[in-house]
């Protein structure tokens, strides 16, 4: 009879255990398998970035890392004479460019490399309008940016140099999400 | 099976990477060719232009033979920083980190801590999470919230003519051509794209934002 019982208790014991298996496993966080999953511990910076190609033309290639690990706030301070003089070497004749902006003023705005984004309409990094205010994927980014560096006051300077004559992706985007093409 | 073709696949993956060493997207030595190499980042008006759309790109310069054993690594973290007060240091952010096949979205939430450390912030209610599509198969996309996820394999959105910039720079030519060469057609990324109601990252105004790769 006390055995009885003790399967009984045992029984139970197993069906709650099971019960109680069955419910975290549908856990958001939990695996497969209903343990909860580890998120913890401190992950540490290797790569950032805000702007289209500003550590590939402006930093040097020892510096290259160190931008990756400079924090925004303080990448003015810490690379923004480096820029400027990276400008000049790529652009002796740098006077200002269609932004007006003269070559610190130019390098200012780039060495802090963070998107400027509106959340009040249209978001294009320029569409001949709007200035930065986005990134969307027709953008021809590279042409902006050489016209912005090569192309004078005007964009008129160094013809050969402000556009790659690469104006599109190779395949075409989709119109809802996830908006990038499928794989090759 | 599965071993062996990850092996495989890494190995094509490091023989792309020397192959063109110097591309865009791989820009620094200690990340350049791994898994936490950012090649790009997007910000833009959703279809639904209530929303705004983030876009990660990692691992450039994928051939399709390659992508196929392409993953994401479960040490690395994506994070979306966006700063909402101008003075450029995150004040929300969105992390995405990868466990057993699938992305796990945390945020938008203000972090714990700012700058080069993080701690994956699990409590926020927002957030969601999403099967990583499988290279060859139909983009899996899941939504909670207001907001959509996706991870897996695309085609690299981005186009230059990469390799005459190169040449210019080398003092090897004088300008572009006409008409230029997609250095990037034809390769694949690995994709982690995050559609978020406006009124989670400050509603209107101006934002600024970035996009960090970080490895516990």
């Amino acid at each position: 009879m006390k055995t009885i019982k003790n399967i009984k208790v045992l029984v139970i014991a197993l069906a709650v255990s099971l019960t109680v298996f069955n419910c975290s496993k549908n856990e958001a966080n939990d695996d497969m398998y209903g343990k909860p999953l580890d998120f913890s511990g401190t992950y540490t910076q290797e790569d950032q970035m805000g702007r289209p190609a500003i550590n590939t033309v402006f930093v040097s290639s020892g510096d290259k890392d160190m931008f990756n690990v400079t924090v925004p706030s303080a990448q003015n301070a810490a690379f923004q004479n480096k820029f400027e003089a990276q400008l000049l070497a790529l652009n002796p004749d740098y006077t200002t460019n269609a932004l007006t902006f003269d070559a610190s003023t130019f390098t200012g705005a780039l060495a802090t490399d963070v998107l400027t984004v509106s959340l009040d309409g249209k978001t294009t990094f320029f569409d001949g309008v709007n200035v930065l205010t986005g990134r969307a994927l027709n953008d021809d980014v590279i042409s902006v940016e050489l016209l912005l560096i090569f192309g004078g006051p005007d964009g008129s300077e160094k013809p050969n140099l402000t556009d790659d004559n690469v104006d599109a992706n190779d395949k075409t985007f989709l119109t809802s999400f996830p908006y990038l093409a499928s794989p090759w | 099976m599965k071993n062996l073709k990850t092996i495989l696949g890494m190995g094509i993956l490091a023989a792309a990477s020397f192959f063109i060493v110097a591309a865009d997207h791989i820009d620094a030595p200690a990340v350049q060719g791994g898994n936490s190499d950012i090649t790009d980042f997007y910000a833009f008006q959703g279809n639904n232009t209530d929303n705004l759309v983030f876009v990660a790109n990692v691992q450039g310069l994928l051939s399709p033979a390659a992508s196929d054993g392409a993953m994401f690594d479960e040490n690395v973290l994506i994070e979306f920083n966006i700063d909402t007060t101008g003075d450029n240091v995150e004040d929300l952010v969105i992390q995405a980190i990868p466990r057993n096949g699938k992305m796990y979205f945390f945020g938008p939430t203000a972090p714990s801590q700012t700058g080069l450390s993080s701690m994956i912030e699990t409590t926020p209610a927002v957030g969601g999470v999403v099967d990583i599509t499988p290279y060859g198969t139909n983009a899996i996309t899941s939504t909670k919230a207001g907001m959509s996820f996706f991870a897996g394999p695309r085609d690299d959105p981005f186009f230059m003519d990469f390799a005459q910039y190169s040449e210019i720079i080398a003092g090897n030519a004088t300008g572009f051509n006409m008409p230029g060469a997609d250095t990037f057609a034809g390769t694949n990324v690995m994709s982690v794209i995050v559609e978020v109601p406006k009124s989670m990252i400050g509603g209107s105004g101006t934002i600024k934002t970035w996009v960090e790769s970080k490895r516990k």
